[in-house]
């Protein structure tokens, strides 16, 4: 009876092994109950930070701000259960993290709405609109788009296939505010479009479409950008023909830098693409290029723009100009300086003094109220949101899904570094949005996205094997013979 | 609201988030662990991931105990410098994350190849690849030996076996 030992048999060790797998699978936790807790924490804080702005003027919660409350509680609540159900492999930090941000976001928005109140109330002036419901409303919008990007977005590798198509897309949204009749200019800068009611700053949108075009672009060229270099000085250059690219990305940041005048935009997108060069071939002559052309780029604009000029001169000395031209910074310093080491608290500073303190200096309002114990704090939550990004990135097998998710998280670091060292004057300052934080609409939305992409990369890189679903041949393409 | 409670909840509000901060190292550190065994396969093809040129192999001394070749090594495309030891099992090739060699290569089917040993040489079959699997410019059909050094062509990837 042998052979009918081995027909019963052999199914039976098969089992076996199918059950050993899936035992395994079921050991990899999914993390997500600390998701949720942290959700929860999060959500704590911004509760008790509310109620301290009410507490400080000596005014009792009224019921509008429970329910505000709730509603930032149910949207939170909402995102989890997305993620539950469609990357319950992804990084439970990821969430928490940037859901903390712009709770914290809302509560300083609220706070200087609240300033503005009083204020008027005192020069009997008409109650200005509170900004905190508007950009309360942009946190649902953001927070469907984020639940529509990890549905509808089941693949982060379906991106590459729109490499090209994104580019251009991103291209054209980052120039849109030249264009006439709805390109709006405000501040001196061209960054808005206004369509009907509602302006849109489309620079924030073409972050994404870009570091996608970049990731896509340089999985497919890194072999020839990486391998082919002549040896100068000791240094290894590439070909003229691969520095195409690098000088493309330079034209345009410079472009975006003369004419819509926005300096932070355009050293984002510079810093971004060179530091994606740099992951993508593993060659520090791009770093040396990079920073050869961007240092030509400085110098230039600072002999040829008026305006650069200024913030230079402004950041070397702001107290010569302490009454107009470097009003705002030193106003942010004056902020940081009476915050101190432990802050004034949230509702007992004067964080409103600062001018645009909801949007681009909403660092110096925070850092006035909550001291720079809690201004550290608050950057170890942003560094832990890149770090996060950059371990997906290590973790993730496809190169297209490494660069993305690089890249995407060095987006997030560089402009929080760029912001936040123009506000404390480490750094010339130049007008970018503090992720999560500032008041306005295109930011909020556009860093959320960037939060659900990296979240569905993470969860890609973090499944166990066996639950990879079906091996997706239906992506291989066809070499096409000619 | 006495000045002393406003003072203790704003130290308070400090104090929370610092623990916000501490509590999600805590929760990362025990995720640590967790990658490196989740996906030995996974290091293992990443080890050799840049895109530098194939050093030049290594003299080694235990070669001679098989003349039919002791590593696959990538000798073109991403994995370049990959190298991979020959023992008595068989090596698949593909994008399927369970392959021996997982080719991120959108030209490379799921599985593959496999390469396996018989009668003290190595054999290459193809497993129904799209766009099928080459042994210098003859597409195989069948399961074919591979000699030592004959260019193994897996979408834009090549693979050698040396000694």
């Amino acid at each position: 009876m042998p052979d009918n030992l081995l027909a019963v048999g052999l199914p039976g060790i098969l089992a076996v092994t199918d059950t050993a797998r899936r035992s395994t699978a079921r050991r990899q936790p999914t993390r997500r109950n600390a998701e949720l807790l942290m959700l929860i924490f999060a959500w704590g804080i911004g509760v008790l930070g509310t109620l301290q702005v009410g507490w400080a003027i000596g005014r009792d919660p009224d019921a509008g701000l429970w329910i505000t409350s709730g509603v930032v509680g149910a949207l939170a609540l909402i995102m989890h259960g997305v993620v539950r159900l469609r990357a319950p492999y992804a990084d439970p930090i990821l969430l928490p993290a940037a859901t903390l941000l712009t709770i914290l976001g809302l509560v300083m928005i609220y706070r200087l709405d609240v300033a503005a109140a009083r204020r008027a109330e005192l020069n009997d002036n008409p109650l200005p609109t509170p900004d905190v419901y508007s950009q309360l409303t942009w946190f649902t919008v953001a927070v469907i788009l984020f639940a529509s990007v990890l549905i509808l977005l089941r693949d982060h590798r379906v991106l590459q296939r729109y490499t090209y198509t994104l580019g251009l897309v991103g291209l054209i949204l980052l120039v849109l505010p030249l264009a006439p009749v709805i390109g709006t200019t405000v501040n001196g800068a061209t960054l808005w479009i206004r369509i009907g009611g509602f302006s849109f700053q489309p620079a924030e949108i073409a972050k994404i479409l870009l570091t996608i075009f970049f990731a896509g672009y340089l999985v497919e060229k890194r072999d020839s950008l990486a391998l082919v270099r002549t040896k100068v000085l000791g240094l290894g250059l590439p070909r003229l023909k691969d520095l195409g690219p690098l000088v493309v990305a330079w034209l345009v940041s410079l472009a975006v830098l003369i004419f819509q005048r926005d300096l932070g935009t355009s050293l984002l997108f510079f810093g971004l693409f060179v530091a994606m060069l740099y992951i993508a071939t593993q060659r520090r002559s791009w770093l040396v290029i990079g920073g050869a052309l961007f240092m030509g780029g400085a110098v230039l604009a600072y002999y040829m723009f008026g305006h650069v000029r200024l913030r230079v001169m402004v950041w070397l000395d702001p107290w010569t100009y302490a009454t107009d031209e470097g009003y705002q910074i030193v106003q942010s310093l004056f902020g940081l300086a009476n915050g101190g080491i432990l802050g004034a608290g949230i509702g007992q500073g004067f964080p409103n003094l600062v001018p645009f303190a909801s949007t681009d200096f909403i660092v110096a309002a925070l850092g006035e109220e909550i001291g720079v114990t809690g201004l550290i704090a608050l950057l170890l939550v942003y560094a832990i949101l890149v770090e996060r990004g950059l371990r997906a990135a290590i973790a993730v097998r496809d190169s297209f899904g490494q660069l993305l998710a690089a890249g995407l998280s060095i987006t997030l670091g560089l402009q929080v570094f760029v912001i936040v060292g123009g506000v404390t004057r480490l750094i010339p300052l130049t007008g970018l949005t503090t992720p999560f934080l500032s008041y306005g609409g295109s930011s909020l939305i556009a860093n959320w996205i960037l939060i659900a992409l990296l979240l569905r990369i993470s969860d890609r890189a973090r499944r166990p094997d066996s639950e990879v679903l079906s091996p997706d041949d239906a992506l291989t393409q066809v070499v096409r013979r000619t | 609201m006495s000045e002393l409670a406003l003072t203790l909840v704003r130290l308070g509000f400090l104090t929370l988030l610092w623990a916000f901060v501490l509590i999600t190292v805590l929760v990362l550190r025990r995720d640590l662990k967790m990658p490196a065994e989740a996906r030995p396969t996974g290091r293992q093809a990443r080890q050799g991931r840049a895109p530098k040129p194939a050093k030049p192999p290594k003299a080694t001394k235990q070669s001679k105990s098989k003349a039919k070749g002791t590593k696959l090594v990538v000798i073109e495309g991403p994995l370049t410098g990959t190298v991979i030891p020959l023992d008595d099992g068989q090596i698949t090739i593909g994008r399927a994350p369970d392959s021996t060699l997982i080719i991120d290569d959108d030209y490379a089917s799921s599985r593959h190849a496999r390469v396996y040993p018989a009668e003290g040489s190595w054999i290459v079959e193809d497993l129904g690849s799209t766009n099928g699997t080459w042994i210098d410019r003859t597409r195989i059909t069948t399961p074919t030996v591979l000699p030592l050094g004959a260019p193994l062509r897996v979408g834009r990837t090549t693979l050698q076996i040396q000694k």
